[in-house]
């Protein structure tokens, strides 16, 4: 029997699957909080959720509703501050462990993110609120996981502003620019998980998610991505949406 | 030797450390601990050209802008969480191009901060390598040059002098910052200015101890003795602080750790206000030049919605609290 499921909660669900026991979940405001949450009830229950605020391993008893909410220092191993929390991630020894969430307005073939401004950066026609950790994340941590959503809007084939760096110009970007080789592994969109070529580094297809084809996702994109590999993705299981919805947002803060 | 008594009231300590076209900071982080007293009594006193510095700070930014108090901005976020993923008011100033505003990322900030408390003019990082908080200004070359007050340059990338060592070609360096004065809210704090905050510090050592003066504001005003039993629990030492204000809800509508939640029906309202320049005028007058102090806000809020946002003694917020 088909349960009925919303975006979002596919969204969630499909990228707390990607977190691993062991990983050090480095979460933003929203359904990235409920994607480390819901991962740590199901498929990774020694995971380890921490905030650039400085919350380590957090119990997250509730839903926060930003960074910097007291959600977050409830329980939590150490609550120290920003500088202790980014010196985890730039240290090598603890910052390869880590696994970075993170959203922006805009996204390019390579995963780069724009979370600054649109348009003009002096005269923008819209702003963003800027990096906070973003870029931080993106510069020091070996794996990221990007939610986007679909639409010609946020993938386009050149950024307006690069806010934080994902594979940069390709092959070989981020070793030139000095940056640590990490870099973007997956986008979660509300259409589709995009995954990024060993090779190129372009953004390709993994899968679709039920009743959404190819075409549809391509569609919804400023730019070509390879759609040959993409596999079925499926949708989210009767527990998977139980421990959402009855753990991790009942008030339904996030999935609305 | 314990040091004076630095208790005042937050009129006397705005209109004597905070002037037109001073460098300030602000303490707290997007909806928690913002020191919004001091805030609304800043804005209650009319003082403009202010130049800010925050790291992710939302509501008490957001405010500071919405009274028209800020001239130029260093941030690296402006948001507070759900109730506004971009701070309203900073984008209508930074789209209608009446606030300057130079973006760094979090750790940069925090970096800066550290770089001023330290008395050294810069700190490296890694972060921000190929991107464009690197290579785009928002404040000009001109304007830097012009003002002895801001380094002339945003930041500058160097190759690691120490050639392979530490496996780090190059490292970004973030210039120190220097506020005139920092204003944060804490849990506990003693006549003297010795302070205790509960919960993440977020940057706010830093903060203070980069600023030439700081005012403290304070939920609770406790004997020195009380916090001298437990130093190590103790952050900001009184040697460094200039005024002491004892203001029971000094961090409201955002949130205090162990004391009070953010207000999710505040914070909403103003979401709503701040959409547009009308209502947000009679936000001002209703919310803030219509009261006479923050006593005189939180009597406007009233009782019932204060005691929701109690902190549960357990988990040091309220618990169960409505946030729809």
């Amino acid at each position: 029997m088909m349960t009925r499921y919303s975006e979002k909660e596919m969204m969630a669900v499909a990228a707390a699957r990607e977190i691993r026991n062991g990983d050090v979940v480095f979460c933003g405001t929203g359904i990235s909080m409920l994607a480390a949450m819901a991962a740590k009830h199901i498929s990774a229950p020694d995971s380890v959720i921490f905030f650039e605020t400085g919350a380590m391993d957090a119990q997250l008893e509730e839903l926060p509703l930003a960074v910097g909410d007291s959600r977050v220092m409830y329980g939590a191993a150490v609550n120290r501050g920003l500088s202790d929390a980014f010196a985890f991630m730039q240290n090598p020894f603890s910052g390869r462990r880590v696994v970075g969430i993170l959203g922006a307005a805009q996204i390019d073939p390579y995963g780069n993110l724009n979370s600054t401004a649109i348009g003009d950066y002096e005269r923008p026609r819209v702003r963003f609120p800027g990096s906070g950790g973003a870029c931080d994340v993106a510069s020091f941590v070996s794996r990221t996981i990007i939610f986007m959503r679909h639409d010609l809007r946020g993938f386009v084939p050149r950024l307006d502003y690069l806010t934080s760096p994902g594979w940069l110009d390709g092959p070989g970007g981020r070793e030139r620019a000095g940056l640590s080789p990490g870099g973007p592994e997956m986008v979660v969109t509300n259409l589709a998980v995009m995954g990024f070529d060993k090779e190129t580094k372009r953004m390709f297809l993994r899968g679709c998610y039920p009743g959404v084809a190819p075409e549809m996702v391509l569609e919804r994109m400023g730019f070509d991505a390879d759609v040959s590999r993409a596999k079925e993705i499926f949708p989210p299981s009767v527990d998977e949406l139980r421990i959402l919805r009855e753990r991790c947002d009942p008030q339904r803060l996030i999935l609305g | 030797m314990k040091g004076s008594d630095k208790v005042t009231d937050i009129r006397t300590a705005v209109r004597k450390f905070v002037r037109d076209g001073c460098h300030l900071s602000i303490g707290g982080f997007t909806i928690n601990r913002n020191p919004m007293a001091a805030v609304y009594e800043i804005i209650r006193q009319r003082i403009g050209r202010i130049h800010l510095y925050a790291h992710s700070n939302g509501q008490g930014v957001d405010e500071l802008i919405g009274g028209g108090c800020v001239e130029n901005l260093e941030i690296a976020y402006a948001g507070s969480g759900r109730f506004a993923s971009t701070c309203i008011r900073f984008r209508k100033a930074v789209e209608a191009g009446t606030l300057r505003v130079e973006d760094y990322s979090n750790y940069q900030m925090s970096l800066r901060f550290q770089a001023g408390a330290m008395g050294v003019p810069f700190l490296p990082t890694r972060s921000g390598l190929g991107t464009d908080i690197v290579r785009r200004w928002g404040f000009s070359k001109e304007m830097r040059e012009n003002d002895p007050r801001l380094p002339d340059s945003k930041l500058t990338v160097m190759e690691n002098p120490f050639g392979e060592w530490g496996d780090v070609p190059k490292v970004v360096l973030v210039p120190a910052i220097h506020p005139d004065v920092t204003i944060l809210h804490v849990q506990k704090a003693d006549a003297q200015g010795t302070a205790r905050i509960e919960g993440l510090p977020f940057s706010d050592v830093e903060q203070a101890l980069s600023a030439e003066k700081v005012i403290l504001t304070c939920d609770e005003l406790v004997e020195s003795d009380r916090l001298r039993e437990y130093p190590e629990q103790n952050q900001i030492p009184h040697l460094r602080v200039d005024a002491v204000v004892h203001i029971p809800y000094g961090a409201y509508p955002t949130a205090c750790y162990r004391y009070y939640d953010y207000d999710p029906v505040y914070l909403a309202r103003f979401g709503k206000m701040a959409k547009d320049d009308q209502s947000y005028a009679e936000y001002l007058q209703e919310y803030i030049y219509g009261t006479e102090n923050h006593p005189g806000l939180l009597a406007k809020v009233g009782e019932e919605r204060l005691k929701r946002i109690q902190a549960d003694a357990r988990t040091g917020y309220a618990k169960d609290l409505d946030r729809r």
